[in-house]
């Protein structure tokens, strides 16, 4: 382990600053599991994730902000993982990709949604745009062709075109946003979001 | 694992801090998933932590918000900090209070945040047309208005806002705090007049009066992308409906945010008609200089500057009801 004092002894200009820290202990909720990790204080909260964590699924397309591909669920909020630190994350939970299947490997309705609708090619971008439209889902379940399209315009797709990308949100609006949530009104009261049913 | 990875990080940073020791680093790093340049981190707990850290540490520290803008120039090496002070966890700086005319927007206040207010959308409504033009909704959910301020990116809404309303920032540092007007904050091109040892705590703006009226209108290749050319437009009409007052704050025409103040001038006290916005628009593309680059021409960014004025002061008279 690095020694952080050494470096900024020989490096700050004013004899008594601190000397930083290069590496943490952060406590973090990734899919349910709650570990403490050591980590360098440089890491991105991405490689934390592929790289500590092996959970692969989360892609890096760009690795500054620009693709999409990265999006994880930050405290429920849809978040780009490269454009963070690991050290963000202490004390929050996460959902990445893997967190949305059952264990026996049932899909989400979001993803069987997308597979229905023959949502994408390669599917480099696919984890970013589902957990995109889980943010949106469970902000707004009902949203209209505008609001998706507005939602969804910081992912970059390179094979598909985005129609059936959209195609797909809108089916997963059926299966999972406004369309389950009417088909079932009387008997789905507890739902995490609270969201009111839409008129 | 984890304490692997950890220990060949800190092993490719001592290296890295060695004369001629940062290929054997980048080596070691290599599929590492350390890929932003080494740096101490400093995460204090309040407010006073944070401004004896800026005082101590001197040119070598580096604040940090949301990142949303810091964490990309790392990225890409554009910078390397040595010391990052972490501010995102101070407590009571992420509010938004009304007090008497004013509003203020604390230090951690994120776009989205900003954006979800009623209190943006009824005192501030410039402010609250600008944010939907900021990145996308990811990058809102983490990026802070004052981050963005203090960023002064000359294609960013949110200067060019603070510049069109007077906005003041309020600095602070250990020999205490101060209000900078927005028109003397912003000194170039990613530059401000904020010291070394100071930090933004928050933005105030004044509560927009009754009847006043606003738009944002901007010009980018793809949206959400940084804008080639956009403005936001202030208009206040007087009761016998001439026009009172008026701002057109540009940004990516220069360095900085700036106003068009001929044209703001000859706005003032005339009757707004069609005609006039046209002139007005013509007068804009004559008095800005904005430089040309690989995205688009200075003459093709002149051209859109006018449109975009004339599109503006469209949509604030579409807002009094009354057709010219
Ligand atoms: C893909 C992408 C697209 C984007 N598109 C847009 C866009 O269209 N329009 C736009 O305006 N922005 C855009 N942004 C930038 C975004 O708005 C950032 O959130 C914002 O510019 C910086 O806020 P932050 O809190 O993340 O600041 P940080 O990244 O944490 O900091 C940015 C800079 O400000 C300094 N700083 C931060 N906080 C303070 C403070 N309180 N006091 C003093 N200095 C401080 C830092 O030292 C650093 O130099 C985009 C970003 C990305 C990644
Ligand atoms: S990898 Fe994070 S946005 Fe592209
Ligand atoms: S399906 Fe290939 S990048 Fe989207």
């Amino acid at each position: 382990m690095s020694n952080p004092t050494d470096r900024s002894a020989s490096q700050t200009p004013a004899a008594q600053a601190p000397a930083g820290q290069t590496t943490r202990r952060i406590t973090v909720t990734v899919n349910d599991t709650t570990a403490n990790h050591d980590i360098a204080v440089r890491q991105s909260l991405s490689d934390f994730i592929r790289e500590d964590l092996g959970l692969t699924g989360t892609h890096l397309g760009c690795e500054h902000g620009v693709c999409g591909a990265c999006t994880i669920l930050l405290d429920g909020q849809a978040v780009r993982s490269c454009l963070m630190l690991a050290v963000h994350a202490d004390e929050t939970t996460i959902t990445t990709i893997e967190g949305l299947a059952e264990p026996d490997g049932t899909l989400h309705p979001i993803q069987q949604a997308f597979h229905e609708s023959h949502g994408f090619q390669c599917a480099f971008c696919a984890p970013g745009f589902v957990m995109t439209t889980m943010a949106l889902l469970n902000s707004n379940p009902n949203p209209t062709k505008e609001q998706i399209r507005e939602e969804l315009s910081g992912n970059l797709c390179r094979c598909t075109g985005y129609h059936t990308i959209l195609k797909g949100v809108e089916t997963a609006v059926q299966l999972y946003g406004s369309g389950r949530r009417d088909a079932s009104e009387t008997t789905d009261t507890n739902r995490q979001d609270g969201g009111t049913a839409n008129a | 694992m984890a304490n692997s990875v950890t220990q060949r990080a800190g092993h490719a940073e001592n290296l890295a801090n060695k004369p001629g020791g940062r290929d054997q680093a980048a080596k070691i790093c290599k599929g590492l998933g350390v890929k932003n340049p080494p740096f101490a981190y400093h995460r204090p707990e309040t407010l006073d932590e944070a401004l004896l850290l800026l005082a101590q540490i001197g040119e070598e520290a580096k604040i940090m918000s949301g990142g949303q803008s810091l964490l990309p120039v790392m990225a890409i090496r554009l910078g390397q900090p040595e010391n990052i002070i972490d501010i995102s966890q101070i407590r009571g700086l992420d509010s938004i209070e009304t007090e008497s005319d004013i509003v203020m927007f604390g230090a951690l206040v994120t776009h989205s945040q900003a954006e979800a207010s009623p209190v943006t959308r009824d005192s501030v409504p410039l402010l609250h047309k600008a944010m939907p033009y900021i990145g996308h909704r990811a990058i809102r959910n983490r990026g802070t208005l004052c981050g963005s301020l203090a960023h002064a990116d000359p294609a960013a809404e949110l200067p060019a806002v603070a510049l069109a309303l007077d906005a003041e920032l309020i600095a602070a540092s250990t020999d205490g705090a101060r209000f900078i007007a927005a028109e003397d904050f912003f000194s170039g091109f990613l530059s401000t007049t904020l010291q070394q040892n100071e930090l933004l705590v928050g933005v105030r703006f004044h509560q927009a009066p009754a009847g006043m009226l606003t738009s944002v209108q901007e010009l980018s290749r793809r949206h959400g992308d940084f804008a080639l050319v956009g403005l936001t437009c202030v208009l206040q009409l007087s009761s016998d409906g001439l026009v009172d007052s008026a701002a057109l704050s540009f940004f990516g025409v220069a360095s900085t945010p700036s106003r068009a103040t001929q044209a703001e001038q000859s706005l003032v006290g005339s009757r707004p008609t069609t005609e006039l916005f046209e002139e007005i628009a013509n007068m804009v593309s004559n008095e800005l200089d904005p430089p040309s680059d690989t995205h688009a021409s200075a003459n093709y960014r002149k051209h859109a500057a006018g449109v975009l004025t004339k599109r503006a002061l469209a949509d604030c008279m579409s807002q009094t009801g009354v057709l010219t």
